[in-house]
């Protein structure tokens, strides 16, 4: 009916592979260990971002909880690598 | 002595985090959902032993509406720095700021907040004096970003949690 | 079911919501190409992960709602999600940043 949607969902598609594109450059070229971080997080954030506008562009409800997991497991990874930097261990006794 | 408040505030969330992660409130999952959030809740108590008592939550509406606003501008504002980085790359620097709020959720809350709002990340917090380090991308005024932290931020927590 | 069959009320405001939210996250993280310390470099994903995914995530309530004719909030949860997590991330990096650059000074 009006194209206006699947318009935006794939500019939204677009910006968010680019990001990743730009994400993934530091993330090879990185000069320190925390920029390498950094970069992977954006790229989790970015990843998320996609499945979000695929599910609304698909209409399908099962995106949501890929998106969920992608944020959760994310987030855990992230966390648990900036910590390993700052203390050298991850779980500490 | 604080006064506890009406509702438990962790098995009430736990609840709507079921209830939206189901997306139904068919009573089938409201007694499962109230269950597990009873459950949990009794068995994290031993993990934080400080209880968390927010108060006077009607100024917690303000807050949030606070934040919001500032994290659209300081969106806008980092936007205008990246896309301007080629002709001026910014100044960025560290800031000192004494504070005046001591209890524990409170501060993480702060952290949360100032961390969230792009443009700021908190850098470290010293409790013998309690003085807060933070970052900031673009510093021209330090007594703006001081003014802003303790005014707006600042106040309505010690009103909440003390 | 599809992004066609939205109705023109939700399908005009998740269009302009999802081209800010994509725009936020492309800017975001070309700072972090442009952008040439690593202390500068921290602030700019900030920008994707708040208002970038805050966009895209009310984008999704409005096509959902519209397309199954109920209110469906349950983007909500991945919404206060991101909000709570992704500031720890970026402070426990900011300190290991800080904690490195101490070291390789001294």
């Amino acid at each position: 009916m009006n194209a206006i949607l699947p318009f935006a969902v794939n500019f939204g598609l677009a910006c968010c592979s680019v990001g990743m594109l730009c994400a993934l450059v530091r993330l090879l070229r990185g000069p320190a260990a925390q920029d390498r971080i950094l970069a992977l997080d954006t790229l989790y954030i970015n990843g998320m971002l996609t499945i979000l506008m695929l599910g609304i562009g698909s209409g399908a409800a099962i995106y949501f909880d890929i998106a969920l997991l992608i944020a959760l497991f994310g987030f855990i990874g992230s966390t648990a690598m900036a910590k390993f930097l700052l203390r050298g261990e991850v779980i500490e006794p | 002595m604080r006064r506890p408040p009406l509702v438990p505030l962790l098995p009430a969330v736990l609840l709507a985090v079921w209830l939206l992660l189901n997306d139904s409130v068919a009573p089938g999952h409201v007694v499962l959902g109230a269950v597990f959030a009873w459950l949990v809740s009794a068995a994290v108590a031993r993990l934080r032993p400080l209880p968390a008592w927010p108060r006077r939550l009607h100024v917690a509406i303000g807050l949030c509406w606070h934040v919001f606003v500032d994290i659209v501008r300081s969106n806008i504002g980092v936007g205008r720095v990246v896309l301007g980085a080629a002709r001026r790359q910014p100044t960025i620097g560290f800031l000192q700021i004494p504070l005046q709020l001591r209890d524990p959720h409170g501060l993480a809350m702060l952290s949360i907040i100032i961390t969230g709002t792009p443009g700021t990340v908190w850098a470290g917090h010293d409790p013998a004096s309690n003085t807060l380090t933070l970052h900031v991308l673009d510093l021209q005024d330090e007594e703006t970003w001081i003014r802003t932290i303790k005014d707006r931020y600042e106040r309505p927590l010690m009103e909440i949690f003390e | 079911m599809s992004a066609a069959d939205v109705p023109l009320w939700a399908a005009l405001p998740a269009a302009l919501l999802l081209i800010c939210g994509g725009l936020l996250a492309l800017v975001g993280s070309l700072g972090l190409l442009r952008l040439r310390s690593f202390f500068a470099r921290i602030h700019a994903p900030t920008m994707g992960s708040t208002l970038g995914a805050g966009c895209v995530l009310i984008a999704s309530m409005l096509t959902s709602t519209a397309l199954a004719q109920r209110p469906v909030v349950h983007e909500l949860l991945i919404t206060l999600f991101i909000l709570v997590t992704a500031p720890i991330t970026t402070m426990l990096l900011m300190r290991a940043a800080i904690l490195r650059s101490d070291r390789s000074e001294s």
